[in-house]
């Protein structure tokens, strides 16, 4: 089988310019930060995230990489409302495609499944109908002849996604309680890249956890990547937490341009190998 | 808190309970400190049948103080935020938000204040507001009753109110409830022909004028005001094991 182990930077490689990226996790939960500063490196430009957002939007927001955010919520957790979002908002410096948590899940859905829309009541008489004009409904085909939202499909050119474990064949375990919808990111994508905490031996990947948690598949993904601290500063439980003082730390540099761009310079603009000697030192 | 005096806040946490008292064995998700005081105090008292997580993932077999890690033993079982959405979807749910701006038909606002496409504010967003109310049962919780809270247009709908669900015909808002909206001032509801927010109850200390002078648009007041009722001694004692460093009297103004 495939040994698929990479680099975050040749991952991120295969982004190019106006891209469509997905990025898993919730919030400031198991993102893929790896990646993330790997694309702020890169300086890719104009994309477009599909995200459960967290600092992933944020940080893109702020670099000026991200031209329009495709969103449930984009909240630090912790920190309710995600400083550098809501700046750009603030400011109009991005699009916004704001939709229900739900009706985000069901275009995840609808792009797993290649469907182009999947129906739900989310949505109806709120005026995220209103925010979104090219949200349109469909009329139930059976007797009760039902209005409902057509929530349409999320396709993404490139998802990235953050395992606890993975084996070098693509096959990914989420050790901590809640697997979020990583799973249905590669599939609504084209292509798919996943970095790891530890990447281990299948062996090891199954004896690891209970077979539950074995939520990704390699048919799932494109590219292996051996990350430890990958999704710091944001949580990878049971591996670690958030680190919240370096999250408040980043989210200080929304009101300020010099401490944004220490920021940059300290922990963005070096190798992943470095940003972790900078964050454990 | 040693005292067993009622304080305003535990008149608002027992106005919040009293929102679930005949939800049965459905799951309550209370977003807040005084939602979340008020929903463990149904659930420790009359609605033990009431299902809730740890705000997490777990749901728990026991109202746990405020702030409390719950133990192994605690856990009755999982709720992952994909079975969340399959829940309310099912519409065996009850959640209390809070509400940066409602209006006199309950729509909600948490999303942005002024033009959603350049926002004065950028506020939380809708999060899940149209789909839980579209979906299940909806009550509010408002900890500083004024009229930039109470107004009489929302700037965004994030959480639909009973007109917008109205429009939608019999079908599309079959499943629409707002129940009830606590306040530190009084309890409302929509129990009225129109549906239009009326006093339900005034708390005890607070004058109607001081309801009327802090709400933005027009309230249904009737013929008789009641009082909000004041726990007992013995739910004022359940009120401080659950929220033992008094986050709730913190968070509600008098």
């Amino acid at each position: 089988m495939t040994d698929k182990c990479m680099t975050v930077d040749q991952a991120v490689a295969e982004v190019t310019d106006g891209m469509t990226i997905g990025i898993g996790g919730w919030g400031s939960r198991r993102k893929p930060m790896a990646f993330v500063r790997a694309l702020v490196r890169k300086g890719v430009k104009d994309l477009t995230v599909v995200s459960y957002g967290g600092p992933d939007i944020g940080i893109l927001c702020a670099t000026g990489q991200l031209k329009k955010a495709v969103y449930g919520f984009v909240s630090l957790d912790s920190i309710p409302l995600e400083p550098h979002f809501r700046k750009a908002r603030q400011q109009g410096t991005i699009e916004a495609v704001e939709l229900d948590e739900g009706m985000f899940l069901l275009g995840l859905r609808a792009a797993a499944q290649r469907l182009p829309f999947l129906p739900t009541r989310a949505g109806l008489g709120s005026d995220v109908l209103k925010i979104n004009p090219h949200l349109k409904t469909v009329k139930s085909p059976y007797d009760d002849g039902e209005e409902l939202v057509a929530v349409p499909a999320l396709n993404v050119d490139v998802a990235f996604i953050h395992m606890n474990r993975a084996d070098a064949q693509g096959n990914g375990q989420a050790l901590g309680r809640d697997p979020y919808f990583d799973n249905l990111f590669c599939m609504a994508a084209n292509k798919a890249f996943m970095s790891c905490e530890k990447l281990v031996s299948t062996k090891e990947l199954v004896a690891g956890g209970p077979l539950q948690s074995l939520v990704i598949n390699r048919m799932m993904v494109s590219g292996v990547v051996e990350a430890p601290g990958g999704a710091h500063f944001t949580e990878c439980l049971p591996d670690y937490p958030r680190d919240e003082a370096f999250q408040r730390e980043y989210a200080k540099t929304a009101k300020d341009d010099d401490a944004w761009n220490a920021f940059l310079a300290k922990y963005l603009e070096v190798s992943e190998t470095d940003y972790q000697k900078a964050v454990s030192s | 808190m040693s005292s067993q005096e009622a304080t305003r806040a535990d008149i608002c946490a027992l106005a919040v309970a009293e929102c679930f008292r005949n939800d049965g064995e459905i799951m309550v998700s209370a977003m807040g400190t005084t939602p979340s005081l008020g929903a463990r105090l149904a659930k420790a008292t009359f609605a033990p049948d009431l299902l809730m997580t740890d705000g997490f993932n777990l749901l728990l077999r026991r109202a746990l103080p405020l702030g409390a890690k719950p133990s192994d033993d605690d856990v009755e079982g999982w709720m992952p935020f994909g079975s969340v959405f399959d829940t309310l979807w099912w519409g065996r749910r009850h959640v209390m938000m809070g509400a940066s701006q409602i209006d006199q038909f309950g729509n909600q606002n948490i999303a942005c204040i002024g033009p959603w496409e350049t926002p004065k504010a950028q506020l939380l967003g809708v999060r899940g507001a149209p789909g839980n109310t579209i979906n299940h049962v909806t009550s509010y919780w408002v900890p500083n009753h004024n009229a930039r809270a109470l107004v009489s247009k929302v700037d965004m709908v994030s959480g639909v109110g009973y007109d917008h669900a109205a429009a939608l015909g019999a079908g599309g808002g079959r499943f629409h409830e707002i129940r009830r909206v606590i306040s530190n001032l009084g309890v409302f509801d929509f129990n009225t022909p129109d549906r239009r927010m009326r006093l339900a109850s005034l708390h005890p200390g607070v004058e109607l004028q001081q309801v009327i002078d802090n709400t933005g648009f027009e309230l249904v007041i009737p013929q008789r005001v009641d009082t909000t009722q004041v726990p007992t001694p013995d739910i004022v004692g359940v009120l401080r094991e659950l929220d033992p460093q008094g986050y709730s009297q913190k968070e509600v103004v008098v």
